[in-house]
């Protein structure tokens, strides 16, 4: 496919720019871990469950060794101490713990060879039970097999056992997938919220037990409907790899896994959340979990026209992280967006530009693509027209993950007609255009392959300037979505540490030795 | 004057109302439809679509005339009256009034994630060719983004020694958004920085009339640029001064 006459050697100089970038970074992420890659071991060692306060134990157990041991060390060696020296399972250890009889940090810490043999029943049983689920979820792929593009919609009710009426109309009106939009302000908590939820600001709590619920609906409705239906939850914040872990272990299929928009919308600390990030991609690499990026976001605070090269660069580093947690290419939902202001004159050829642009550069990706929110004025009609062109740029450039457009956007959380309506107008489209992205191709030097290039160019110029200043001084000049974040500023750098000479992660190496056979 | 919607013909009273209903489509279903929509007021109902939006829902168009009508001279709102300057002229009169450059805070507080609104009056680029107040010569900006807290948005005020804040409120659910508005006036005052700040609300569901009623100097709804922003705060200050 090479409608837009994209010249291969530049796209190649653009990956060898973004793989610097990410090599630069991934120095600094192997020397460094974080309290919720910790939590994380711990929940992928089967700890699970709240204290008196409410209190995630994993929180608990990692705090306890921030203050009394050390934390640098990791907590693999402290929880395979602790078992060694009690002779306890872990659950007897756990609930002895929890009522103060126990201590975590006050033994002759073992050796790390001896730490692999105590944890491997914990670790195992995870981990088999994560390749169970990928297991699983290809079965149902090759059962039901999908068309090209899925039509994703949200639900965000705030009660799970709302979102899960709203979930399943949604799917029998034609949804692919289903996004659980989680309560607003909870990617900035430094734990997960534990149980089923019925109350949230915005949408629903992600947790375990919420994933569960729905997935086990979304499993009913799609042997009901003969079309396995994605679920899909928000990994990014302050518990990347927390939350990644959590869906592994409940079948989640997508989750939206990108620390450069927490960095930029939600002002985490990057030290912080390039760490999380790292681990978060692995559990998901080794889960077939797919992730979506969120650069399409800067296009909502930055012009869509002049910016839009900020979103291939983005799209290329995005790429580049994702590779080195061995995440292929099947699985790496990019971002980009449908936000050119629509009384722009070619606002429409602009966007199939950069839709068919990304298209071409990321040829086996399933590309998560976003509908118009900015220039959307309450107008519901004119909303409706917008979602049309949109679903039409959409098809005729075979995007993967298509996000439906609400009429009712930035009114109120969708109404299940709003949702009904947007799924029929979506298929119409697909129907009635099917092939038409088959039967075009693009005026040589015309309006749409040179925007294009011109949007490929700047994107390569970016790309070289980052990659000679590094992505943390490049974040801090505001290269993104006009946002400047400092490397020392934001939420949850209190919880980075360098890691010792000592320091292993039981999961990590484990998941590493498995990528590395592979 | 007494007056009704327009369909096609004066006071003819005609109205679209859409909803779904937590049954399944059928006859009942319909008939359930125009009852209720009998009780809202509306005359002479027609159900002209229904279709099943999944097993137990479905959805319903229907055309009516409303039976009611409004006296428009009755009618009054609160509205900003000052019409909006350009941006040249709010410019010159900052110059003209102020020795020094009038520092504006503004952030899409509480739960709220959505920047849409706040960044259309701020930003550098503004929205739809109105320029953002960051663009202003006379004017300080500060962006704070979304999901700040009430708290970290008066202390941030207070460093900066705002002369107006400006609050951003565009998606709610169950009315958060007014709870929020609400925390923030009586956080203000308790801090005894209400008397000194303008206190600005906009969003696709504020009105002027709202934003008195909770304690604010006024509110934006949508269609709203910098420059009616600008031109009513500026004045404000200056009638402030000269009080």
């Amino acid at each position: 496919m090479n409608k837009l006459n994209l010249n291969q050697d530049q796209i190649n100089s653009c990956r060898k720019y973004a793989s610097l970038i990410a090599n630069d970074v991934q120095n600094f992420i192997d020397r460094h871990t974080t309290i919720s890659v910790e939590r994380t071991v711990l929940r992928l060692l089967g700890v699970d469950g709240i204290d008196e306060f409410s209190v995630p134990l994993p929180n608990k157990m990692v705090d306890d060794i921030v203050q009394n041991g050390d934390i640098s060390k990791g907590v693999s060696i402290y929880i395979a101490t602790a078992l060694k020296n009690t002779g306890l399972s872990l659950l007897e250890f756990v609930n002895q713990y929890v009522s103060g009889d126990l201590s975590l940090c006050s033994y002759d810490l073992i050796d790390k060879k001896e730490a692999f043999e105590v944890l491997k029943p914990y670790y195992e049983k995870s981990l088999n039970k994560i390749k169970a689920n990928k297991a699983n979820r290809e079965e149902y792929l090759t059962k039901f097999p999908r068309d090209k593009t899925d039509l994703y919609v949200i639900v965000a009710t705030g009660n799970i056992d709302e979102d899960v009426i709203q979930a399943v109309s949604a799917a029998k009106a034609g949804a692919d997938i289903i996004a659980v939009i989680r309560s607003t302000g909870q990617s900035l908590l430094d734990y997960v919220p534990y149980g089923k939820t019925t109350e949230g600001f915005g949408g629903t709590f992600a947790t375990q037990e919420n994933f569960r619920i729905m997935r086990q609906a979304l499993d009913k409705v799609s042997e009901e409907e003969k079309r396995y239906i994605y679920l899909v939850n928000y990994a990014s914040g302050l518990c990347m790899p927390e939350i990644a872990a959590m869906g592994a272990l409940e079948r989640l299929d997508v989750l939206l896994n990108d620390s450069m928009y927490g960095i930029i919308f939600r002002d985490i600390n990057m030290q912080r959340t390039f760490v999380d990030q790292y681990f978060s991609r692995l559990i998901n690499a080794y889960s077939g979990i797919i992730i979506n990026t969120g650069e399409d976001n800067y296009l909502t605070t930055a012009d869509a026209i002049e910016e839009a090269h900020t979103v291939t660069a983005s799209q290329f580093i995005n790429e580049a992280f994702a590779l080195k947690a061995h995440l292929p290419s099947k699985l790496m939902g990019l971002g980009h967006a449908f936000e050119i202001d629509p009384e722009v004159e070619n606002s429409f050829l602009f966007e199939l530009a950069q839709a068919q642009l990304a298209r071409e550069i990321f040829p086996e990706a399933p590309l998560k693509y976003m509908p118009p929110t900015k220039h959307i004025n309450g107008n519901i009609f004119r909303a409706y027209q917008q979602n049309a062109m949109f679903n039409m740029v959409t098809t005729m450039t075979s995007q993967s993950i298509h996000l439906l457009g609400m009429m009712t956007e930035a009114i109120h959380t969708p109404f299940m007609s709003d949702r009904y309506l947007a799924i029929k107008n979506a298929k119409m489209i697909q129907k009635s255009m099917k092939s038409f992205g088959d039967e075009i191709e693009y005026k040589a030097n015309g309006i749409i392959q040179n925007r294009a290039q011109e949007v490929l160019d700047s994107a390569e110029k970016l790309l070289k300037q980052i990659s000679q200043d590094g992505l943390f001084f490049s974040l801090e000049s505001g290269v993104f979505a006009q946002t400047k974040r400092m490397r020392t500023g934001g939420k949850g750098l209190t919880g980075v540490f360098e890691k010792s000479d000592s320091y292993f992660n039981v999961v990590l190496e484990k998941m590493e030795e498995y990528f590395n056979e592979d | 004057m007494k007056i009704k919607p327009y369909g096609d013909t004066f006071n003819d009273g005609k109205v679209q109302i859409s909803f779904t209903l937590p049954v399944a489509n059928s006859a009942r279903g319909v008939q359930a439809a125009k009852e209720l929509v009998k009780q809202m007021g509306i005359t002479d109902p027609q159900v002209v679509h229904s279709e099943n939006l999944s097993d137990n829902f479905s959805f319903y168009i229907v055309y009516g005339s409303t039976k009611n009508s409004i006296d428009y001279d009755k009618i009054k709102v609160e509205e900003i009256t000052s019409q909006a300057l350009s941006k040249e002229e709010i410019e010159e009169a900052i110059k003209h009034n102020f020795d020094r450059k009038i520092v504006f805070v503004g952030a899409s507080t509480g739960t709220d994630a959505h920047t849409v609104g706040i960044d259309a009056i701020m930003n550098m680029k503004g929205f739809a060719g109105h320029y953002g107040l960051e663009r202003y010569e006379g004017i300080d900006a500060y962006n704070l983004g979304s999901q700040v807290l009430n708290e970290d948005f008066i202390k941030f005020a207070r460093e900066k020694n705002a002369d107006v804040l400006l609050v951003s409120q565009t998606v709610t659910q169950k009315e958060v958004h007014l709870k929020n508005m609400i925390e923030l006036v009586e956080l203000l005052e308790t801090e005894g920085l209400r008397d000194k700040v303008i206190l600005i609300v906009g969003g696709a569901r504020i009105t002027h009339e709202l934003a008195k009623e909770l304690g604010y100097d006024a509110g934006f709804g949508p269609g709203s640029f910098a420059e009616d922003v600008a031109t009513f705060a500026i004045n404000t200050l200056i009638n402030k001064k000269e009080k």
